[in-house]
């Protein structure tokens, strides 16, 4: 009896063990393992001269670098931007109490089952002059159609955006008809009352009712869009040159293509401290209060 | 204030082969407050909402101070409506939800300001004004959302349960407040509740509904003392009129009460109504039941005394009659005791006779 007790007391423990130890090895040591990576002279493999801030100066002066961050600020702001619009308004026309509802939702929440790498092949094809969107358009009979974003290094970037959109809206907007739901219908009737017209109702009543939901879609889109890594190297592998360049396929080809071991460290740790300045005041809102309604 | 009077006239509603409303005909004068009352289902939110312009009717019209509404949209009816979950705008401070309808007529921001604020003082929520209404309580919620209606200064006010969300002390308060509103602005009011005791104590109008059919329109004391049918009969009241089964007997003038060998007079309001060897329903609601004195000369039954419930002002009497259960109430004080049989005065200038295969009035 007494051994069982035990045993059922600390079972649990003996359960969750294996994969805690997993985690704060693979996981919190491996970062804790690239931070402390970044303060040394590292180049092919692991040394441990500590050079202190030296290659965070490197990583800040390399122009290469500063392509990736811009990149970044514009896929993040266009993508977060337009993936939320583009979400909401379908949300909204979701909403209308239209036939066949569950299967337009299937419909536009089909791209987030596919894998990054699925849906930048995908656009690169589409998107491909030679096959996709401009071969189209000009074998009906539009012979001077161009589109070739993809291949010109000033637009290459704007492709990206449009795959990913494409593939989080579907998300966005399944997040956006879920806090729609919850709008209780009497307000929907007191705003007839009242006198609103339609877009009064959204952009006064509903849309600011929906803070909740705003803020999860972009703590999502956000982390999404600093780690996203695997649908550049789908879609355009970083080029034309390095127009498409984002910090994580800049750390990648630092760390084992170039032989800049401590340089891609230091870059992963700028990400890390980016993504973790976005992602720890939103669990700390979300874990302080219940949201009010 | 602006008033005005308001005619349902022969408002039909249905799905498919599916009837709301059938034939509803209500007029209510300038100033009145009308309940509407039935049990869930009955049709009477839907009729509130077919008067605000919110839903559509199948036939028949709305006229609002001599003008049909055929058509109109909620706003340009000129009404104002309090919803039974107060909706209001969670995103928005009590100013705002307030002062919204006007913002929405582009009423300039200091008269609305001014509107708003005379509103707060009337409701005693000016220190409110700034909260969300996530922060208030029930009972605030609904002041706010009577401001929202005040604010309008609309012809007509619409309640739609208003009071159901509240605790029952709350309740009560609120019932007061409302109906000191009424006396105050001398408004027009349509108000609909499942609760008969809201609907006696604050109409002017009654109209009771069941089944999507008006069953009874009246003032509270026609619906009470002379129910149309056995429906309003039991609906109204608490504890419910008693009905005991009967057949006239006697020329006419006489009641055999069934399942007791017991013998009344036809009731005042009935005689020469009721012919020899009707079957009928004899209503006596508990309070026109008195303990007999010697000197009485109302007819009188000898009733077993089963159950003594005592309330504070009254005491409800269970009492038996044969096969036949009877709910008396007596003031306090009255002497019954368990177990004994009293002979009980029944005042049949009150009571009513209805027909025992239609249940309705005779």
């Amino acid at each position: 009896m007494s051994l069982s007790k035990r045993l059922g007391k600390i079972m649990p423990a003996i359960v969750l063990s294996p994969s805690l130890a997993v985690v704060t090895l693979c996981v919190y040591g491996f970062m804790a393992y690239t931070a402390l990576l970044s303060f040394t002279d590292s180049k092919m493999f692991a040394r441990f001269d500590f050079v202190g801030w030296r290659q965070y100066g490197r990583l800040f002066e390399s122009p290469r670098w500063i392509i990736a961050i811009e990149n970044m600020a514009i896929f993040g702001t266009l993508y977060i931007v337009c993936a939320t619009c583009l979400g909401l308004f379908i949300a909204i026309l979701i909403d209308q109490r239209i036939r066949f509802e569950g299967v337009f939702r299937a419909v536009f929440l089909y791209p987030m089952a596919l894998s990054f790498v699925v849906t930048g092949v995908i656009w690169q094809w589409l998107l491909n002059p030679g096959l996709g969107l401009e071969h189209m358009m000009r074998e009906l009979g539009w012979t001077s159609f161009t589109f070739q974003w993809l291949i010109e290094p000033n637009r290459a970037i704007y492709t990206i955006v449009i795959a990913g959109v494409w593939q989080v809206t579907g998300f966005v907007m399944a997040l956006f008809l879920a806090g729609l739901r919850g709008v209780d219908t009497e307000i929907l009737r007191a705003a007839r009352i009242d006198g609103a017209p339609i877009h009064k109702v959204y952009t006064r009543i509903i849309i600011p009712a929906l803070r909740p939901a705003f803020l999860t879609v972009f703590v999502i889109e956000a982390h999404l869009a600093i780690k996203s890594y695997d649908l550049v190297v789908a879609l355009t592998k970083g080029g034309p040159g390095v127009s498409t360049e984002l910090p994580s396929t800049f750390m990648y080809s630092m760390t084992f293509t170039r032989n800049e071991l401590a340089v891609g460290a230091a870059s992963a740790t700028v990400m890390l401290v980016t993504l973790a300045s976005i992602i720890i005041p939103y669990l700390y809102s979300e874990l302080r209060h219940e949201p009010t309604t | 204030m602006k008033m005005a009077n308001l005619a349902i006239n022969h408002i039909n509603k249905s799905f498919g082969n599916l009837t709301v409303l059938k034939d509803i005909d209500i007029a209510i004068e300038d100033g009145e407050f009308l309940v509407l009352v039935g049990p869930s289902g009955c049709g009477k939110s839907t009729l509130l909402s077919i008067i605000a312009g919110l839903d559509d009717h199948t036939s028949g019209s709305i006229t609002i101070d001599g003008k049909s509404v055929q058509g109109l949209e909620p706003k340009e009816r000129d009404i104002a409506m309090v919803f039974q979950s107060y909706a209001l705008y969670p995103a928005m401070t009590v100013e705002q939800n307030i002062g919204f309808s006007l913002e929405m007529s582009k009423m300039p921001k200091p008269e609305r300001l001014e509107r708003v604020g005379k509103v707060a003082d009337l409701l005693q929520i000016r220190h409110l004004l700034k909260r969300r209404p996530g922060q208030l309580s029930g009972g605030q919620r609904q002041r706010v959302a009577m401001g929202r209606a005040l604010v309008r200064e609309p012809k007509i006010f619409l309640f739609d349960e208003p009071l159901s969300n509240l605790d029952a002390k709350l309740r009560v308060e609120m019932r007061t407040e409302i109906k000191k509103l009424h006396q105050r602005l001398g408004a027009t009011i349509v108000y609909v509740t499942h609760d008969q005791i809201e609907a006696m104590t604050m109409a002017t109008r009654i109209a009771v509904m069941k089944d999507g059919i008006l069953q009874q329109f009246g003032t509270p004391e026609d619906i009470y003392d002379r129910p149309a049918n056995v429906f309003v009969a039991t609906f109204m009241g608490s504890p419910p009129m008693n009905l005991l089964p009967a057949v006239i007997v006697d020329g006419s003038q006489g009641l055999s009460i069934q399942g007791a060998d017991a013998m009344l007079p036809v009731p005042f309001s009935a005689v020469t109504r009721a012919p020899q060897g009707k079957k009928v329903l004899l209503g006596i609601r508990p309070e026109w039941l008195s303990l007999a004195s010697t000197s009485t000369y109302q007819p009188t039954l000898d009733l077993y005394v089963e159950v003594v419930e005592p309330t504070g002002p009254d005491i409800f009497v269970a009492l038996r009659l044969g096969e036949r259960e009877i709910m008396g109430r007596l003031p306090t004080g009255s002497r019954t005791r368990v177990g004994e049989k009293a002979r009980f005065a029944v005042d049949l200038s009150k009571a009513v006779l209805f027909d025992a295969e239609t249940g309705i009035a005779i």
